[in-house]
């Protein structure tokens, strides 16, 4: 099976495999998740109702509320959280949200992973190396 | 990342672990953005409640608060007692208002651990603002003071009217700047990051409080974390105005900076919001653009308001005066609420003014420190809402689970008395 590989930044450390979930629109973590369910219920983001629990988070970075960090923080602590994030833009709310979560977290790609990564695509996020390595489904 | 030998001694822990931990969170943080290093603050807005910033309730009961505290703000999975906080610091926004709880459907349990968490920040040191708006309240920061601040309102607030300079902070990095005095250097905090990045020409003068909140509505969406230069305006806009503009913008998008060219004081040319870079795009907000944000604001279609919400970010005495003046010798609805919020110090001045009074008789509510999102408080069936925040207009429908109407205070009050919603876009 043909294999993409990715190099970029690691915001924080960690090795971990899992299937994608990519989206374009920003994410607010305060008022646009629901952490106990573990989805996004913004009103018009294209996942609302969908579940980010266990999976690699694509998406291009974070917007709204300084409550974002906590909303992901409280992911962890209740079970919903996302495995990985691979993300594009750097703000607070997302460097935040990534070293409270615990998780492996890259940003500042070779390619933009928003095109090269799709829904349901096997990831493997190595950011200790600094490499996303995608398997096409 | 570069650290000091003071920054060094505490994340050795030599200090104790409070500090140890607030060091670890701001280095893994910094590290994280690819900050170089820290910057002092002296300036600290964060609030540390023990009961839901979000829907999760981490466990927290009363004899394990100092564990759930440590836990939630300072990530720390050994417990310790939050000591005094090292620079000013304020507590913002919290989870009720400490007098008309009941009204606000807060339960006895959720109120005796409000009263415990405003205990736990009094010991900390805070400045008990209990606000979204701590530059209403005294905490004015001045040009190129750093600061580390929560609250994507105040935060944008802060940057782009004032001049301070802050990020958008979380609870758990401001609860350790607040220990330990540091921030780290990235972002905001940098004079080239604080230049324009988009330029927006107005070609629909933006005059009243709802005008400036579907222009920053529009931009925002558009420009998302960026910095747009609003280019144009002829007429000074007022704090209410800007607030709104804002809070809106950082609300749509994450607009943590903004300038309005000859208003702002980063800005007195283009030439200056721009400095020598170009803008990577240029916008204008005309009134189809203005008609596009209210269009995107307005998620309910039934006419019939049972439910409707003023002050996000909290009223300023002004605004507080001006809902009063709307409502006098009129009575609300059978089938409307309607809560108004405003911090709990300008309240104080509205009570002696009389014009808590007056909004009382004629049914309604005038609320402080909180508001109906943060706190995920509604009163009981509401079906739709009506608000004048493009704020809250932009949450309450995926919080709290209700359509929602978005026009001017005035339009929210003829609907409050009412009950039927006939704003439209003028």
């Amino acid at each position: 099976m043909k294999k993409i590989v990715l190099h970029g930044r690691k915001v924080v450390g960690g090795c971990i495999e899992g299937e994608a979930l990519v989206t374009k629109d920003t994410i607010s973590g305060w008022g646009g998740i629901d952490a106990v369910k573990g989805i996004i219920t913004e009103r018009r983001h294209e996942l609302r109702g969908q579940s980010f629990k266990d999976k690699i988070l694509v998406f291009p970075g974070t917007k709204g509320s300084s409550g974002t960090s906590m909303a992901f923080h409280a992911t962890r602590l209740v079970g919903t959280a996302p495995k990985a994030l691979i993300f594009n833009d750097m703000t607070t709310k997302a460097a935040l949200s990534a070293v409270l979560l615990h998780a492996p977290a890259m940003t500042d790609f070779d390619k933009n992973p928003l095109e090269v990564i799709a829904t349901g695509d096997r990831v493997k996020v190595d950011a200790d190396n600094g490499t996303v390595e995608i398997t096409k489904k | 990342m570069k650290l000091t030998d003071e920054e060094k001694t505490l994340l050795e822990g030599s200090e104790g672990i409070a500090y140890q931990k607030a060091m670890e969170l701001l280095v893994k943080y910094g590290e994280a953005l690819g900050a170089e290093r820290l910057v002092d603050t002296n300036n600290v807005c964060v609030s540390i409640s023990a009961g839901a910033y979000t829907s999760t309730r981490p466990g927290a009961s009363i004899n394990e608060i100092d564990a759930v505290l440590s836990r939630m703000y300072l990530d720390s999975d050994e417990p310790f007692e939050i000591p005094r906080a090292k620079v000013y610091t304020c507590r913002l926004i919290r989870e009720m208002d400490p007098e008309n709880w009941q009204i606000q459907g807060i339960t006895p349990e959720r109120h005796e651990m409000g009263i415990l968490s405003e205990k736990v920040c009094a010991r900390i040191g805070m400045q008990l603002m209990h606000s979204c708006t701590p530059y209403l309240l005294g905490n004015v920061p001045v040009m190129g003071e750093h600061c580390a601040w929560i609250e994507s309102s105040a935060v944008i607030y802060c940057n782009s009217v004032l001049g301070g300079r802050t990020n958008i902070e979380g609870m758990e990095s401001a609860t350790a700047s607040m220990l330990v005095g540091k921030t780290p250097y990235w972002g905001y905090h940098l004079d080239e990051n604080r230049l324009g990045t988009h330029l927006v020409e107005v070609e629909y003068q933006p005059e009243s409080v709802m005008d400036w909140g579907l222009l920053g509505y529009y931009v925002g969406e558009i420009v998302q974390e960026h910095v747009p230069v609003i280019n144009g305006v002829r007429k000074a806009p007022n704090i209410a105005r800007l607030k709104h503009h804002g809070a809106a913008a950082a609300s749509s998008g994450g607009v943590e900076l903004y300038h309005v060219v000859g208003f702002t004081p980063e800005a007195n040319s283009l030439e200056q919001a721009f400095g020598k870079k170009k803008p990577v795009a240029k916008l204008k907000f005309g009134k189809a653009e203005r008609k596009t944000a209210y269009d995107n604001l307005t998620s309910a279609t039934d006419t019939n308001v049972d439910f409707i919400m003023l002050g996000c970010p909290h009223y300023t005495l002004e605004e507080v005066g001006n809902a009063a003046r709307l409502l006098e010798g009129k009575h609300v609805h059978t089938n409307v609420n309607l809560w108004i919020f405003t911090p709990h110090a300008l309240k104080t001045i509205a009570d002696q003014e009389g014009l808590t009074d007056v909004i009382k008789k004629a049914g309604a509510v005038l609320m402080t420190d909180t508001c109906p999102c943060i706190s995920h408080i509604s009163p009981k069936g509401v079906k739709t809402a009506a608000t004048d925040s493009a704020k809250h207009a932009h949450y309450m429908p995926a919080m709290l689970g209700f359509p929602t109407w978005f026009g001017s205070q005035k339009d929210c009050i003829e609907t409050a008395i009412t009950g039927k919603w006939r704003g439209e876009l003028k």
